[in-house]
């Protein structure tokens, strides 16, 4: 395709033009993205600049912190700035970290099974299970962890004596860590089920057969040799992960329990009952006070975070993909 | 064939005497021919006996009623113009075709008398351990392809340093020793084309088999690699039986004890090297050999 | 023949009590127990998948059933205290339907030109790997922070003549922008699959069109395009149940109202269009306990419906999927 031999008389949609068009949208869409970014932390800056890292850092009543900040734009006069996100931060590292670790080991087992173990009436089966346990939309997940799952854990699992021994501090109704790891996991775990089979479907088949070979059983095979080269796929399906993991917004101001609280490990293992709301709710929850500029540069602070978090996590991924091509499993 | 290189030497057991001595006395005195032969009959030699051996794939025949010795101390070969079954047969011998589960084997195979059915297969690929065509070194460290044999025949969590010794052999015995023993940690894919198949036949010896199956282990390799590995398998069969499958005729000719010669699934020819090749005894042969088809 | 088969060993009789096994693949039987308790595990969890999966259709489907009358797919929310007295879900219904068109409509055309560029121009190099790259970025931004990004660029008063506007005070809430900000989502899907589709063709097919000389634009648009239509298709169902599905950019983009609020004086499609409204996601979290109407009833009724569109649309693909695999490709 030289494009220096135009035809004289070239066709209306010529090669050059079309490149071009197509060239225009692609720049624009580049562009977007840059804006956005741009937009996002140039809007989130005052919250920042106000705080300082404190921002991230606990101390007080984040709930009220965000009441006060909101009103002071609705009444105009001085401006409040105080927030310390780090529940929300906590919640969003626990629910997260809990839903991907679970998912991880879930989608693993699954995908090894559909891959390799599962006969064929199984596996064609589970793979549209799969398929649609991937593309239920999150707001149902949220429903029917409103209306089964936190009612279940309210009135079954958490006994009185542990609603009463935090009584002054939290009330335990159900709306909780576990229930909001528990549908996470549910969530994710399909995605990743996805991805992970493309892999292990993807490892060179020379190198199973071989190690079958060489009398090494299928079970070991597969986790030592076809899991292990299938590395690469693991890690973008986890990031892909994490990152819809922490950007689930609707689902979890549903059922984590929206209330700005840390839940506390030292607690005993009660903190799994214990209410949150990690970063992602809470811009759900005030999308009401976008008006009152304090307010709009706080819940533009929190997107920052969560930006900057997916992007981290892309990178994290990329890196250590990068790495294992030293082995040749790329 | 190989212009560059001088013709590489015949390395075939004495032609004039095709079956090797009944007796074995040479390979009884190794230690590890000795360990391995307790199980089978002290008189014997036959490793293997392909008897009377039928593989389907669905309802294509790819090997019709193929029966063959296979024995220790010897190199036989397997030859024949591309899909005539040589690699059916080959891998049915570690019972690799059960992979395709479209496969169906009629006939019985024995290892030192016993039916490979009755062997769980895992312990018969042990026995009976396979080269592929393609070199196919895991995505590890050189030190950890042969260590994998050995971590999944023994205890899960072996200590690098316990493996050391048993690795090294390994390579030893493959020829690659000198060559990597000062990158062991290296990634295995890293190495050259008859490096990382050597390497393979390293991992293959590392299981201690008494068989090595040998799927045209040279087609992707350059000449010299190729002669290196040649000579590497003539120095195994003391310890090992060893089947290769090749559709290189010159190889068979030069390393080969015996030959089989299979067209189209049947087992043309049986015979000791020399005569397949000088007076071969059908007219298929004849042609083939000369290379009037393939 | 040889005569070194002449003397074969007697043959073995199996002994007795073990049939030779016949199995096509290795079995279990022999690995250790804990290969064996993993094995289980597998079993476990791939009847776990499916008991959820059934569990939710099914209880859904129940719930549905006790739940969904017809007139409330027809008349719209009305503000009432009980459940019987608060109207429908029409607008939401129809909202739904009217983002997903436009969702589409946006992403589709958008996705597969970015696709071409991609697989068939991508020039200068470094350009497409950066558009790789922000493809790769926008499937990974929370649809949240996509939402708060459109309300900065649908309050501009360059963009008011997508939403409602009251002096000079852009309102940015409207189908207009929460179908721009969910054709982002959709996108990257888009993009993913149709490159996929445009990839698996092979050079000669291209070649051949070059040859009796056609140009890039009219090979891609008459050979690849249609070759690549059912990754075009996949992408699209995908992307339609990511938008359908989406609650975050509605619930921030759309306003928070149950009912249409057409601009007036535009004329008849702008001004719903740059009206707020509802869907379906946006109704079912409104009407769940949590949400400001908590209708738990009518939150069922509302997912149920919902749930019949995404498996709708999961068939939709699956049946897209077997029908390229009957028509066939070229042997690799």
């Amino acid at each position: 395709m030289e494009e220096e031999l135009q035809p004289e008389y070239g066709p209306k949609w010529s090669d050059q033009r079309v490149e071009r068009m197509l060239g225009a949208l692609v720049v624009f869409v580049v562009g977007l993205l840059l804006a956005m970014i741009a937009v996002v932390f140039v809007r989130a800056w005052p919250s920042f600049a106000h705080n300082g890292l404190a921002w991230f850092g606990p101390g007080g009543d984040v709930d009220n912190q965000l009441q006060e900040i909101s009103l002071s734009g609705q009444n105009g006069l001085n401006y409040v700035w105080t927030f310390h996100a780090w529940p929300l931060i906590w919640s969003t590292i626990l629910i997260t970290g809990g839903a991907v670790i679970c998912g991880l080991v879930t989608a693993l087992f699954i995908s090894v099974f559909i891959v390799e173990f599962a006969p064929t009436w199984m596996a064609n089966i589970l793979q549209p299970v799969v398929r649609f346990l991937a593309s239920v939309p999150s707001v149902i997940y949220g429903l029917l962890g409103v209306l089964i799952l936190v009612p279940f854990i309210g009135n079954h699992l958490i006994t009185q004596g542990e609603k009463a021994s935090v009584a002054g501090v939290i009330s335990l109704t159900g709306y909780s860590l576990m229930a909001a790891v528990i549908v996470l996991t549910i969530m994710i775990a399909p995605l990743m089920v996805s991805i992970f089979s493309d892999g292990l479907r993807s490892v060179k088949p020379g190198w199973v057969e071989g190690s079958l070979a060489l009398g090494v059983n299928r079970w070991r095979t597969t986790w030592k040799i076809a899991v292990r080269a299938a590395r690469p796929a693991i890690i973008a399906g986890t990031v892909l992960a994490v990152a819809r993991a922490i950007g689930e917004s609707v689902m979890l101001a549903m059922i984590s329990g929206s209330t700005g609280w840390a839940p506390n490990p030292a607690d005993g293992l009660i903190f799994v009952y214990e209410p949150s709301r990690p970063l992602a709710p809470t811009i759900v929850k005030n999308v009401d006070q976008l008006s009152s500029p304090p307010a709009n540069a706080t819940l533009f602070a929190i997107a920052a975070v969560l930006l900057f978090s997916a992007a981290f996590c892309s990178f994290a991924g990329w890196m250590a993909r990068r790495a294992m091509r030293k082995y040749g499993a790329a | 064939m190989e212009p560059l290189t001088a013709p590489p030497p015949i390395r075939r057991l004495d032609p004039q005497d095709p079956t090797p001595a009944a007796e074995a006395p040479a390979t009884a005195t190794s230690f590890v021919a000795a360990r391995r032969s307790i199980a089978a009959p002290q008189f014997s030699i036959r490793r293997m006996e392909v008897d009377d051996v039928s593989v389907h794939y669905g309802a294509k025949e790819a090997v019709k009623r193929v029966s063959l010795p296979i024995r220790q101390g010897e190199v036989l070969a397997l030859i024949g113009p591309s899909g005539c079954g040589k690699t059916t047969l080959l891998r049915s011998l570690n019972r690799l075709t059960e992979l395709t589960a479209a496969a169906k084997l009629t006939g019985s195979i024995r290892l030192d008398d016993v039916d490979i059915r009755l062997i769980e297969p895992t312990l018969l690929r042990r026995r009976v351990t396979m080269v592929f065509q393609q070199p196919n070194p895991f995505p590890m460290s050189v030190f950890d392809n042969i260590a994998y044999v050995l971590r999944e025949q023994g205890s899960r969590r072996t200590k690098k340093k316990v493996l050391a010794p048993q690795v090294h052999s390994a390579l030893q015995r493959a020829g690659l020793f000198e060559e990597v023993k000062d990158n062991l940690d290296h990634p295995a894919l890293k190495l050259s084309g008859g490096q990382q198949q050597r390497l393979c036949i390293a991992r293959a010896l590392a299981a201690e088999p008494e068989v090595l199956l040998l799927d045209e282990p040279c087609s992707a390799l350059d000449p010299q690699s190729t002669a290196v590995i040649e000579d590497l398998i003539v120095k195994l069969r003391d310890d090992v039986a060893v089947v290769i499958v090749t559709h290189n005729l010159q190889q068979a000719y030069r390393i080969a004890d015996h030959v089989a010669f299979m067209y189209l699934g049947d087992l043309v020819e049986y015979n000791s090297a020399t005569r397949l090749f000088n007076t071969p005894a059908q007219a298929r042969t004849r042609e083939y050999v000369s290379g009037a088809f393939g | 023949m040889e005569s070194s088969l002449a003397t074969p060993p007697p043959p073995q009789a199996p002994p007795p009590e073990r049939k030779a096994p016949t199995r096509a693949v290795e079995g279990s039987a022999t690995w250790s127990l804990l290969d064996r308790l993993g094995l289980a595990f597998c079993w476990a969890l791939g009847l776990l998948f499916c008991a959820i999966a059934v569990g939710i259709v099914v209880y859904l489907f129940l719930q549905g059933v006790k739940f969904l009358k017809l007139s409330e797919l027809t008349t719209p929310a009305a503000s009432g205290f009980s459940e019987t007295e608060s109207g429908g879900f029409s607008d939401a219904l129809f909202g739904t339907l009217i983002v997903g068109t436009m969702g589409i409509a946006l992403a589709l055309p958008a996705g597969v030109a970015i696709a071409v560029w991609l697989v068939e121009y991508g020039r200068p190099a470094p350009l497409a790997r950066v558009t790789e790259l922000t493809i790769e970025a926008i499937a990974g931004i929370p649809s949240i922070v996509l939402a708060l990004f459109g309300t900065v660029i649908f309050s501009s008063t360059a963009l008011g003549f997508l939403s409602r506007s009251n002096e000079g005070v852009v309102f940015g809430r409207s189908f207009f922008a929460a179908a721009a900000m969910l054709a982002l989502v959709a996108l990257p899907l888009i993009v993913a699959s149709t490159r996929q589709g445009l990839e698996s063709i092979p050079r000669h097919v291209r070649e051949a069109s070059f040859a009796v000389g056609k140009t890039k634009a009219a090979t891609t648009r008459r050979i690849l395009l249609p070759t690549a239509r059912p990754q075009v298709a996949t992408g699209m169902i995908l992307g339609l149940g990511r938008i359908i599905g989406d609650t975050a950019i509605i619930v921030v983009l759309l306003g928070a109202t149950q009912n249409f609020a057409p601009v007036e004086g535009a004329p008849f499609p702008l001004d719903y269009l740059r009206g707020a409204g509802t869907t379906l996601t946006n109704f079912v979290y409104e009407a769940s306990p949590t949400g400001n109407l908590n209708q738990p009833q009518k939150a069922y009724a509302a997912a149920f419906v919902l749930l019949l569109m995404v498996l709708g649309l999961n068939a939709a693909a699956d049946l897209v999927h077997r029908r390229a695999r009957k028509a066939g490709t070229w042997s690799h």
